[in-house]
C-alpha cells in the first residue's frame, strides 16, 4: 500500500454566520474557490496534475447544493480535467473528504487530491435540507432522535460535568484561542478573503469572545432547555436512558460551537508525487477511522473512533502529541478527554470551535491544518483530529508529521 | 338505512341506520351509499347531491363491530378501501355534493362529510365534529388522515388527529373544518340547495389545478420544525406503548408527499394494521364496550325498578365527605353534609362553593344554577339530619370503632327503607357491617381522590349486603355520572389491593439495590400514570404504613411484604418522611424546584450490578398487578372480569393499552404470562406464583378473541 502525504493546508478566517458577519456576501462558491486558489498558488500547482477535488458539504442545497465541489473547482479556474465531488458525513466532512482522499492515494489508483470543505452557514441555514434521521416518523421512533444540543446536555448529566465546569472549558477555549492569534499561530494556513477590489473582507476569525468572562456567560439561558422540557424532546433521550432522573441542559451559545462561515482545503498526494512535484510533504497520514455510536445521545463517536484509529495504527491514545478534537459542544470534548484519559495540554491547544465557530462541512480540514502548524510549531510527532457527528457518529485521522 | 328523495332536481340522501341506536357506518350503509350513488350518476338531470341525517346525530362514526372481529389485514384493508374508494368517487363527480350536518358528525361520519364539496353544519353547541379513532388506538380509516392535512394544514391537522379533540360547529368553522354554519335545520337545508345552485361544477380544493398545501409542505423548514416536536410529544405522552398516534404521523408525513389515491392506500394499510393489532382489540374491548356496560350498569339486579335518590346523607366534610357532596349536588341530588361541628361541615361545604365559582368563571354554569346547587348541600352537626335521606354515606377517618358509632347513629333514624354506603378504602364491609342492626342494606362505596375529578366508584358488597342496596348504589352511582364496578368484599377490595401490589413491587425494588430513577421510569414507561415511588409519596408512607401494621395485626407477619413494611416503618417512624404532605419522603420537594428523588435513597439502598432493563422492571411491575388481580378473580373478589379491567384503568390508571389488568394477561398471551411469572417467582418467590387455574383462564373467559 502507498503512503498518503499532506503537502499544505489553508482555511478562509470564519466569519460570523448572521447577516452581519463579514463573509455573509461571499458565496460558497467563493470561499471554496479562494482556498483551491491559494492550493494552487502556493505549490506551484499544474492543476492538471489533480485527479479530482473532494469537498464536505453539509447542507448541499440552493448555491450549496448540486456539487459545489465541482462548481468550486471551476470558479478557481482549475483545468476542466479536475473532477469533483461533494460528500455529506454531516460535521465529520470535512475530515472524511481527507480521509477519502488520502485512501484514493494509497490505493495507486490517485496520485494527487484536494480534500476540503465549505460551509456559508449565514447564507444557508443549517438544517434546511431536511433529512430522514430528523423527521421520518417510522424512523425516529424506532430510533430516538434529540437536537444535538440535548444529546451534548446528557453527557454532561451523565458525567455530572455541572453548568460551571462546561463553562469554564468555555472560557478556556477563548483564552486559548485569542493566545493562538495573538502569537500568530494560524497565520500560515489562513486565506484572508477579500472582495473583487482586493479590499480585504475578513482576515481573522470574527466570532472569538476573548473577553468573555465566566460570570458573562454564566448569564447566558440554556439553549436547549425549552425544546427539551416544553417541546417533549427529554422524553425521548429518557426513553433510551430510563436511569436519567432529570437531564441538566448546560449547554448555550457560549460554551456550543460558533455558527460560521468559512471553507478549507487540504492537498494530498503520494511520495512519487511529491518528488515529481518538489512538494515538502508536512505529514503522513497514519491510519484512519469511522464508527456509528448510540444515535440518541449522538456524540460520543469520537472516543470509539480515536480508539479504532490508534488500534489500526498500533498506538495508544498516550502516543499522540497533540489531539484537535471539535468543540461542537463543551461536553463532547469533555467526555472525550474523560474517556481517553488525555491530559488538557493536549487537546486543543489553540482552542476551538467554541471560540472560533464550526462550519459545519469544513471544520475536519480546517482542524487538520491546526493541527500541522500546531505539530510544526511544537516539533512534536503525532496527532489526531477527531469530531462527533450526527445522527450517532464518530471519525478520526491520525497523522505523522514529517 | 337511507332515504333517497328528490327536490328542485337536487337528490337528497337522508342517514337512518334503523339497525342500531344511533347513525353509524355499517357494511349495509355502505352499499346502500353505493346504490343511491350509482342511482344518482344514472340521473344527469339532477344538480346535485346532500346528505344529511334524519336523527339528531348525523353520524356517530363507524360501527366497531364491524372491525371488531377482524383478524386478516388485507380483509380489513379491503374495507377501508372500500369506503375510500365510494368517498373518493363521490368527491371527484363533478356535481355538487353537499354534507348537511344536522348533528354530532365524528370518526367515519366525518370522514365522509370531508369528501363532500361544501360541509354546513347547523350551528349548535351541543354538536360535535372530528375524528377521536385515537382514543381507541385507531386512525380514520375512511380518508382523515389525508384530507384533514389537506384542508387545514398539517400542523392544525396533527393537533385534531393526535388528541382525537372535537370541535363544536362554531370552533370547527374557526379551524376551517366546514364552509358554513346554519342557524336552523331550515337554513341548512336552504344553504345546501343553494350551493349547489350557484355551483353547477364542483371540486375538492386538492382537485384543483395550483392546490397548494396549506400551511407548507412536509419537505419545507415548517415540516422539519413540526414533525421532530410532534414525534417528541408522542413520546412524550405514550413512550410508544400505543402505535396509533405512530401511525397517524406516519400515514400524514407520507401520504401527504404523493397523490391523495396514494395516500388513501397509505392510510388504509396503517389502518388495517392497528385494527389487527392486539393493543388496539384490548383498547376497543375495554374502553368501549366494557366501559360502556359498565356505565349502562349491567351488573344491576335486573328485577328491581330504578331507585329514585332524592337525597344523600354524607357523614364526615373531609376530603372525600366534601368531594362526594359535592359530586352529588351537582348532579341534582339534595345533600345533609354532616361532621362534628357545624363549622367543620360548613368548611366541607366551602370546597363545592369554591368549585361551583370556577365553573361559573368558565362561563359553564350561570350564577344562578350554582345558586340552585350550592342550596341543595346542607351542612350540620345534627345525626337527625338524615332521617329522609334514601342513602347515607360515611366517609369519616379508618376507626372501626368511630365507625360503629355513627352507623349505629344514624341507623336510628334514617327510614327503614334506605341504604347506609361506607366510604372505606381499607377496612373490610362485612366486619363494619357487624355494627348495623340491617346488614343487607349496608354497603361499601369506595370514591377515589379527588372525588370531582375521578370518574370511578368501586362497589363493595358485604356477606350480607342484599340486591336492594346494590341497585340504589348502582342508580346512584349512574346519577352522580360516575363509572361503577362492583365487587365482593376482601382486604383492600379490588382496586386499593391491586394498586398496592404496584406500590410494593416498586419499594421491593429499591430494596434490591436497583437505580431508583430506573425504578420510577419502569412504572412511567409501563404506561402507569407516575412512578411506585413517587406514588407512594402521594398517597403517602404512613398510609401504606398504617395498612401494613393493621393487617399483620389482623393475619399475621406472613401476610405483609416485610421488606415494604421496614422500609415505611424506617422512613415513617424513624426519619419522618412521609411524603408529599410533609415535603419529604421517597423525594425532597425543595420549594418552586421540581421534586428530585432524595439522596437518603443511595444511604438506604445502595445501587447494585442487576442487569435488568427497563423493560424488564416494566414488565415485572405490570405483571404483579395482573396476577394479583387475577387472584381476585379466583377469590371471587372480582365478579366481572369486565369490572376488573375498568376498575383497573379509571381507579389507578393501570394502562389503557392493556385493556386493564385482566386484559393485559390476554394481550400478553396466557402461556408467555405464565412464563412471565414462573420467571419472576425464580427470582423474588412465592408472589409471582401462578395459581394453577390461571392456565385455564382462556378457555372459560370473555375476552378470548383479543
Amino acid at each position: 500500500m502507498k503512503q498518503a502525504y499532506i503537502f499544505d493546508a489553508v482555511r478562509t478566517p470564519r466569519g460570523r454566520g448572521k447577516a452581519d458577519g463579514s463573509l455573509h456576501s461571499s458565496r460558497p462558491i467563493t470561499l471554496a474557490a479562494e482556498c483551491l486558489k491559494a492550493i494552487r498558488e502556493r505549490n506551484n500547482l499544474n492543476t492538471q496534475l489533480v485527479d479530482d477535488v473532494i469537498l464536505g458539504c453539509v447542507t448541499p442545497i440552493g448555491e450549496q447544493g448540486g456539487d459545489v465541489a465541482k462548481a468550486a473547482t471551476l470558479h478557481a479556474d482549475f483545468h476542466q480535467s479536475v473532477a469533483g465531488v461533494t460528500l455529506n458525513r454531516f460535521c465529520g466532512s470535512g475530515l472524511e473528504a481527507i480521509n477519502q482522499a488520502a485512501t484514493n492515494i494509497m490505493s495507486g489508483q490517485f496520485d494527487l487530491e484536494i480534500a476540503g470543505g465549505v460551509e456559508c452557514m449565514s447564507r444557508i441555514a443549517m438544517g434546511s435540507d431536511g433529512g430522514a434521521l430528523m423527521i421520518d416518523p417510522e424512523l425516529s421512533f424506532k430510533v430516538g432522535f434529540v437536537p444535538q444540543g440535548i444529546g451534548a446536555d446528557l453527557i454532561a448529566t451523565l458525567r455530572g460535568y455541572t453548568r460551571e465546569d462546561v463553562d469554564k472549558f468555555a472560557i478556556e477555549s477563548q483564552r486559548k484561542a485569542a493566545i493562538a492569534w495573538e502569537e500568530k499561530r494560524f497565520l500560515h494556513s489562513i486565506i484572508p478573503i477579500k472582495d473583487s477590489l482586493g479590499r480585504i473582507l475578513l482576515d481573522r476569525d470574527e466570532h472569538m469572545r476573548p473577553d468573555t468572562t465566566l460570570e458573562k456567560i454564566s448569564q447566558l439561558k440554556p439553549a436547549f432547555l425549552e425544546l427539551g422540557e416544553k417541546w417533549g424532546l427529554d422524553s425521548v433521550a429518557y426513553k433510551k436512558y430510563p436511569r436519567v432522573e432529570s437531564i441538566q441542559h448546560v449547554h448555550h451559545a457560549g460554551n456550543s460551537s460558533g455558527i460560521v462561515d468559512g471553507a478549507a482545503a487540504v492537498l494530498i498526494g503520494s511520495e512519487e508525487m511529491g518528488i515529481d512535484l518538489k512538494l515538502k510533504a508536512r505529514a503522513r497520514i497514519v491510519s484512519m477511522a469511522v464508527v456509528g455510536s448510540e444515535p440518541t445521545i449522538m456524540l460520543t463517536g469520537p472516543a470509539p473512533a480515536t480508539l479504532k484509529a490508534l488500534a489500526k495504527a498500533n498506538m495508544k491514545a498516550s502516543d499522540i502529541d497533540l489531539y484537535e478534537v471539535n468543540e461542537a459542544f463543551a461536553a463532547v470534548v469533555m467526555n472525550f478527554r474523560d474517556e481517553l484519559e488525555i491530559p488538557d495540554s493536549k487537546i486543543n491547544v489553540n482552542g476551538g470551535a467554541i471560540a472560533m465557530g464550526h462550519p459545519l462541512g469544513a471544520t475536519g480540514a480546517m482542524l487538520m491544518s491546526t493541527l500541522i502548524d500546531e505539530l510544526e510549531r511544537q516539533k512534536k510527532r503525532f496527532g489526531c483530529v477527531t469530531l462527533c457527528i450526527g445522527g450517532g457518529m464518530g471519525i478520526a485521522t491520525i497523522i505523522e508529521r514529517v | 338505512m337511507i332515504n333517497y328523495s328528490v327536490n328542485k332536481n337536487i337528490a337528497i340522501l337522508k342517514i337512518h341506520v334503523d339497525s342500531r341506536p344511533m347513525n353509524v357506518i355499517t357494511k349495509e350503509f355502505l352499499d346502500t351509499l353505493k346504490r343511491h350513488w350509482e342511482k344518482f350518476e344514472e340521473s344527469p338531470q339532477l344538480k346535485g347531491l346532500i346528505l344529511t341525517s334524519e336523527r339528531p346525530e348525523f353520524m356517530a362514526g363507524a360501527d366497531l363491530e364491524m372491525i371488531r372481529h377482524i383478524t386478516d389485514p388485507l380483509e380489513c384493508f379491503n374495507l377501508a378501501m372500500d369506503l375510500q374508494n365510494l368517498l373518493r368517487m363521490m368527491e371527484k363527480s363533478k356535481r355538487p355534493v353537499v354534507a348537511a350536518i344536522n348533528g354530532t358528525a365524528l370518526g367515519g361520519g366525518f370522514e365522509i362529510t370531508l369528501a363532500c364539496h361544501q360541509r354546513i353544519a347547523l350551528n349548535h353547541p351541543k354538536i360535535q365534529m372530528g375524528l377521536p379513532e385515537v382514543k381507541l388506538g385507531l386512525l380514520p380509516g375512511g380518508g382523515g388522515t389525508q384530507r384533514l392535512p389537506r384542508l387545514i394544514g398539517i400542523e392544525k391537522a396533527l393537533l385534531l388527529l393526535l388528541e382525537g379533540r372535537s370541535l363544536n360547529p362554531e370552533k370547527a368553522l374557526e379551524m376551517g373544518l366546514i364552509h358554513q354554519l346554519a342557524s336552523s335545520h331550515a337554513e341548512l337545508m336552504d344553504l345546501a340547495i343553494s350551493f349547489i345552485e350557484k355551483n353547477p361544477e364542483a371540486s375538492a380544493p386538492w382537485d384543483k389545478k395550483g392546490y397548494r398545501l396549506p400551511g407548507g409542505d412536509v419537505q419545507t423548514p415548517v415540516g422539519y420544525r413540526m414533525f421532530p416536536g410532534a414525534m417528541a410529544k408522542v413520546t412524550e405522552t405514550t413512550w410508544h406503548n400505543y402505535p396509533a398516534p405512530m401511525k397517524i404521523l406516519s400515514a400524514v408525513y407520507e401520504g401527504l408527499q404523493v397523490t391523495l389515491e396514494q395516500g388513501m392506500e397509505i392510510e388504509a394499510r396503517a389502518f388495517a394494521e392497528l385494527v389487527t393489532n392486539k393493543v388496539t382489540k384490548s383498547m376497543i374491548n375495554t374502553l368501549f364496550y366494557s366501559m360502556n356496560e359498565c356505565n349502562k350498569g349491567v351488573s344491576r339486579p335486573k328485577n328491581i325498578p330504578e331507585q329514585k335518590i332524592n337525597k344523600v346523607g354524607i357523614l364526615g366534610a373531609g376530603m372525600m365527605g366534601r368531594g362526594i357532596a359535592y359530586s352529588s349536588a351537582i348532579n341534582g341530588i339534595e345533600v345533609v353534609l354532616k361532621d362534628i361541628s357545624l363549622e367543620a361541615a360548613q368548611a366541607g361545604k366551602e370546597y363545592s362553593v369554591n368549585l361551583v365559582a370556577k365553573l361559573v368563571e368558565k362561563g359553564k354554569l350561570t350564577s344562578k344554577e350554582a345558586e340552585v346547587i350550592l342550596n341543595r348541600i346542607t351542612p350540620t352537626a345534627d345525626p337527625q339530619m338524615v332521617r329522609d335521606c334514601d342513602l347515607v354515606i360515611e366517609a369519616v377517618i379508618e376507626d372501626r370503632n368511630l365507625k360503629a358509632r355513627v352507623t349505629k347513629e344514624s341507623e336510628d333514624v334514617m327510614p327503614k327503607s334506605s341504604i347506609y354506603a361506607s366510604n372505606t378504602s381499607t377496612l373490610p364491609i362485612t366486619g363494619l357491617a357487624e355494627a348495623s342492626q340491617r346488614p343487607e342494606q349496608f354497603i361499601g362505596l369506595h370514591f377515589f381522590s379527588p372525588v370531582d375529578k375521578m370518574p370511578l366508584v368501586e362497589i363493595i358488597m358485604g356477606e350480607k349486603t342484599g340486591d336492594q342496596a346494590l341497585a340504589l348504589c348502582m342508580d346512584y352511582v349512574r346519577k352522580i355520572k360516575k363509572t361503577p364496578i362492583v365487587v365482593n368484599d376482601g382486604r383492600g377490595f379490588y382496586t386499593s389491593r391491586v394498586f398496592t401490589s404496584y406500590v410494593i413491587e416498586g419499594i421491593n425494588m429499591l430494596t434490591e439495590g436497583i437505580e431508583p430513577q430506573l425504578i420510577e421510569s419502569a412504572g412511567k414507561m409501563a404506561g402507569m400514570p407516575v412512578g411506585p415511588l413517587s406514588v407512594s409519596d402521594e398517597v403517602s408512607l404512613d398510609l401504606i404504613y398504617h395498612i401494613l401494621k393493621q393487617t399483620e395485626a389482623d393475619l399475621g407477619a406472613e401476610s405483609i411484604d416485610q421488606a415494604t413494611y421496614q422500609v415505611v416503618t424506617d422512613f415513617t417512624q424513624n426519619l419522618k418522611r412521609l411524603g408529599r404532605k410533609t415535603g419529604a419522603g421517597f423525594y425532597d420537594y425543595p420549594v418552586n424546584q421540581k421534586k428530585r428523588l432524595s439522596p437518603i435513597l443511595f444511604e438506604k439502598f445502595p445501587t447494585k450490578e442487576h442487569g435488568f432493563s427497563r423493560e424488564d422492571l416494566s414488565l415485572r411491575l405490570l405483571t404483579i398487578q395482573a396476577l394479583e388481580t387475577y387472584k381476585c378473580l379466583e377469590e371471587k373478589i372480582i365478579r366481572e372480569e369486565r369490572d376488573a379491567d375498568v376498575g383497573s384503568i379509571l381507579g389507578w390508571g393501570f394502562p389503557p393499552y392493556t385493556g386493564g389488568t385482566l386484559s393485559y394477561i390476554r394481550q400478553r398471551g396466557l402461556d408467555q404470562f405464565v412464563k412471565d411469572c414462573q420467571n419472576l417467582e425464580k427470582l423474588y418467590g412465592q408472589r409471582f406464583k401462578a395459581p394453577a387455574s390461571l392456565k385455564s383462564l382462556g378457555q372459560k373467559q370473555r375476552y378470548l378473541s383479543v
